[in-house]
């Protein structure tokens, strides 16, 4: 279905449209408007934990709320802003610089976005009937013991929206293994390919340890068991691992994707190859690696003991190798470039100080004996914000600015592009930068409040203001967007004289993407052809009909199902009637999945003779 | 060259699960998705592993466990993969109505072990007042054993949806993918019954 | 859609001989896999001193688990490279994750 038609259909239809979906695009659309609308109130909450530590013994808000207020926080970033966004970016992206017409599996593809969606309601409906506030990391026993349902809240949204993300993480595998062009080897892949396999490979064997622990804890919470509880012989420490087996990876899931984009960027406004290629995807590799092996350096205050604490130690360290090596080779591929100073690059110069400010912090922290010292400290908060908000938002940033001619068909405003990145990249550092000290003073992180005269309270004012630098920036990137899509101007295919294959068609893509698969040739597979002088690529098939998925709304039945049945969990602690919901949900979820069992979904085919008429452009 | 000529073509390919590229990209999400599901059972083993000494001083292992059931089970369990490699035998050679024979043979098995653990976990529970919230060890030994059981029964409810599904029009390209990652998925279910027997009734039995 | 227009009767015998062989091979491992069973069993039966038994029992069960994948599962075929590699993923980290639960958590 083309856009154009979409358009003159009214409402109704482009709602319907986007509900059934199974359009990479589209669901980058999706995935985008919601991971946005998410960060928004992520960021609210990030305003309002700071206006409440403005000053020493303030009472802006409750002790009880500011709890509530940190755990929702903290999930509602990682889980309900960064992975979405981060989704959006792998949608629009790898099926067009692999060569594909779609993912492997455009049901499951609509099944992972439906699910996360669903999953992140449940939880912020929680604001309306008491939220989490056991911190994002929910430890046990404190959140087994948590009274009311907020908990709860937390277990069955994350349950449902990270049963999502895994989904979404077997479909980018297998789109990359089986779905490249010809000529598309491992070792032509574009950089940000490679990083987005190896982060689903971390999705595919991190998830399903979050999913055990919730699991765990929904069983205690709402069915009696005993899994953290110690009276009748279980163990808090269960819940701990199981959480930063899963946790751990999860911020390489986050980090890795955003190193793509950085190369892409550097790559293309350097006007250069990326420097260091193959090193660049073994450390991407090395990096995946590691990750699975460190997570206990979340722990090393817990008393795992000596030997256990100097292995992690050790092996945290080493990830600085890697990283290391890519910092260098981001630095080497702008060396003697030709450089374009624009947003997207702005966003990515002033990407690496500062993670690498969070890399060091990053290798303090890894000192065990050190750690005690830190351990749950400001000094933290500090650390993990610079790497991952000067990691991943600024990466965010710059993949937008560099994707959104392709996604959209708009280039956004440049002069308001360097007004969010200004206002933001201050108001970052002033927030974050000073807390590393306020840290090793001796503030706590997850306090409600601090008493004058302990020389904390410039440091938390200074903090305060930056917090709202960062807002206001990220307001005027919001204008901006805006003003794009009114002022409406259109842009060619390859605005930035891009190297690879998404910018060889039209912005936005067709629906099919290619109209001919094209033929890869080498690494930066458009930089090759423009090097020789051509203007395109060159074909690797016929004109011929092209095979497409058909549309369906059994991916949000499905998701639907699971988020009443939710609901039926969560509250048939107090009154079993609620079971009925647990029923009807369940009933809704499986009796989809059946119908799409035993209903033959074969696709369709764009004919021939209406590409070249070029319907569907 | 409409679909229905493309998915039954006059000749059933060697590998008909890997004929297409849906059944390609089937194949190998599945086979990840599995690896996935290793690192699943993987946490509720180690956390069994962890709790299966919190038996609050009554009903250990031990003392619970029968060794003939979970023999019977387990013979039950192995036969019916062999008896699903029968039938992915029959789908590779196009036999369509072997087949489906072997796969009900499966199913029957697969009916019979889930039948045991029913009787089972109701025997514990009714003889022995061991349930889910008695201990720890009663909370990991119930998880683990059930989330395996709840892949028997989803596995059972999966073959047998297909078989029914695909009686009457036979073996095409479409479906042949379908039958064997069902398949696979069965496989994967012995795979874990061979850890459970292992870890928690053999070794629950020495101590 | 992959070419298989040359498939005279030959090429269908002979992928039928192969089809045959492998399920050879699939009912000896089958053989096995009970043998192994029995065994494990038995020795639990018979109580032989633990020190020995837990280490045997585990390696009757990997071995066990090798067969159902390498040949139920067929990652000994072709075109199981993939495949072969994010299975070994899975199993270190389940390695990984079985070590810490049966080691560093205390209480």
């Amino acid at each position: 279905m083309s856009t154009a038609v979409a358009q003159n259909r009214g409402l109704g239809a482009v709602i319907w449209d986007y509900l059934t979906t199974v359009d990479h695009k589209k669901i980058a659309h999706l995935y985008l408007v919601s991971g946005g609308l998410f960060f928004l109130i992520g960021g609210l909450e990030a305003m309002i934990i700071r206006i409440q530590l403005m000053e020493p013994s303030n009472n802006f808000i409750s002790a009880g709320l500011y709890n509530e207020m940190i755990t929702m926080h903290g999930t509602t970033m990682i889980f309900l802003a960064a992975m979405p966004i981060i989704f959006a970016l792998m949608n629009a992206v790898v099926p067009l610089q692999i060569g594909a017409r779609d993912v492997a599996f455009p049901f499951l593809n609509s099944l992972g976005f439906w699910l996360f969606l669903f999953g992140g309601l449940i939880l912020n409906i929680s604001w309306f009937t008491g939220a989490p506030d056991a911190g994002w990391t929910n430890y046990a026993p404190l959140s087994t013991t948590s009274p009311g349902h907020g908990v709860d809240y937390y277990v069955m949204g994350l349950q449902i929206s990270g049963a999502g993300t895994l989904i979404g993480g077997i479909n980018f595998l297998v789109t990359i293994v089986n779905m490249r062009a010809p000529g598309m080897t491992y070792m032509r892949m574009p950089l940000f390919t490679w990083t987005v396999f190896v982060t689903s490979t971390l999705i595919l064997f991190a998830f399903p340890a979050l999913t055990v622990g919730l699991f765990l804890m929904m069983f205690d919470r709402m069915f009696g068991s005993a899994f953290f509880d110690v009276a009748l012989g279980g163990n808090a420490m269960i819940w701990e691992h199981l959480f930063w087996i899963f946790g751990h990876p999860e911020v390489y899931i986050l980090i890795l994707p955003a190193f793509g984009a950085f190369s892409e960027i550097f790559s293309t406004f350097s006007k250069k190859r990326l420097f260091g290629y193959s090193a660049m995807v073994f450390a991407t590799v090395l990096i995946g690696f590691l990750a699975f092996m460190v997570w206990a350096h979340h722990m090393f205050t817990v008393g795992l003991g000596p030997i256990a604490n100097s292995i992690f130690a050790v092996a945290t360290m080493a990830i600085a190798v890697p990283t290391g090596i890519k910092i260098f080779n981001w630095l080497f591929t702008m060396w003697g470039g030709n450089i374009r100073m624009n947003s997207a690059m702005l966003w990515s110069v002033a990407f690496i100080p500062t993670f690498t400010i969070g890399g060091m912090t990053g290798v303090m922290l890894a000192a065990a004996a050190a750690d005690y010292q830190y351990h749950d400290t400001y000094f933290v908060v500090a650390h993990f914000h610079y790497v991952i908000v000067g990691g991943l938002v600024f990466g965010i940033f710059a993949s937008l600015h560099y994707w959104w001619p392709k996604m959209f068909g708009q280039v956004l405003n440049e002069a308001l592009g360097k007004w969010t990145f200004w206002l933001f990249f201050i108001g970052f550092h002033m927030t974050f930068f000073i807390q590393h000290f306020l840290g090793l003073i001796g503030m706590p992180r997850r306090y409600w409040t601090y008493q004058e005269g302990q020389g904390l309270e410039v440091g938390n004012m200074i903090s305060t203001v930056g917090a709202f630098l960062m807002a206001i920036g990220t307001l005027v990137f919001i204008y901006n967007i805006v003003q794009t899509a009114v002022k409406g101007e259109k842009v060619s295919g390859d605005p930035w004289d891009g190297r690879t294959l998404e910018w060889t068609i039209p912005s936005p893509p067709p629906h099919y993407n290619f109209k001919q698969t094209p033929l890869v040739r080498g690494l930066d597979a458009l930089w090759v052809e423009k090097s020789e002088g051509k203007k395109g690529m060159t074909p690797a098939e016929p004109l011929g009909d092209i095979h497409m998925p058909n549309n369906s709304i059994l991916p949000f039945l499905m998701s639907l199902g699971l988020f009443i049945a939710g609901f039926g969990f969560i509250y048939q602690v107090d009154d079993k009637m609620w079971l009925i919901l647990v029923f009807i949900g369940m009933g809704i979820t499986l009796g989809s999945m059946l119908t799409r069992s035993v209903k033959d979904d074969l696709g369709h085919h764009i004919h021939k003779e209406d590409l070249e008429k070029g319907a569907g452009e | 060259m409409s679909n229905e000529d493309v998915l039954n073509p006059k000749e059933m390919p060697h590998e008909p699960e890997k004929a297409t590229l849906e059944g390609k990209n089937k194949f190998i999400g599945f086979w990840f998705f599995l690896g996935g599901e290793t690192v699943l059972f993987a946490c509720l083993f180690g956390t069994y592993l962890a709790l299966n000494g919190s038996t609050m001083g009554e009903n250990t292992p031990e003392h619970l466990f029968g060794l003939e059931l979970v023999f019977i089970m387990t013979m039950l369990l192995l036969t019916s993969s062999l008896t699903s490699v029968y039938a992915m035998y029959h789908m590779k050679n196009n036999d369509f109505g072997k087949m489906q024979l072997w796969l009900g043979i499966t199913v029957v098995l697969g009916l019979g072990f889930l039948g045991c653990e029913i009787y089972e976990f109701y025997h514990y529970i009714h003889e022995y007042e061991f349930t889910f919230r008695s201990s720890a060890f009663g909370s990991a030994f119930y998880t683990l054993v059930g989330f395996h059981g709840g892949h028997v029964l989803f596995g059972l409810s999966w073959i047998t949806a297909l078989m029914i599904r695909n009686a009457r029009r036979g073996l095409n390209l479409y479906n042949a993918p379908k039958f064997y990652i069902a398949s696979l998925y069965w496989h994967f279910i012995d795979v874990v019954w061979v850890f459970i027997f292992t870890v928690v009734y053999l070794m629950g039995k020495v101590g | 859609m992959a070419n298989h227009s040359k498939s005279p009767s030959q090429q269908m015998d002979f992928e039928k001989r192969q089809h045959k062989e492998e399920m050879k091979q699939q009912v000896i491992s089958f053989v096995m896999m009970i043998l192994f069973t029995i065994v494990a069993f038995s020795m639990v039966l018979l109580e032989v001193n633990s020190y020995f038994l837990i280490p045997t029992l585990i390696i009757l069960a990997v071995v066990q688990v090798l067969f159902q994948l390498y040949y139920f599962m067929h990652m000994k075929n072709k075109g199981h490279d993939m495949v072969a590699m994010m299975m070994y993923g899975g199993i270190s980290v389940a390695i990984l994750t079985i070590i810490t639960f049966t080691t560093i958590i205390w209480w």
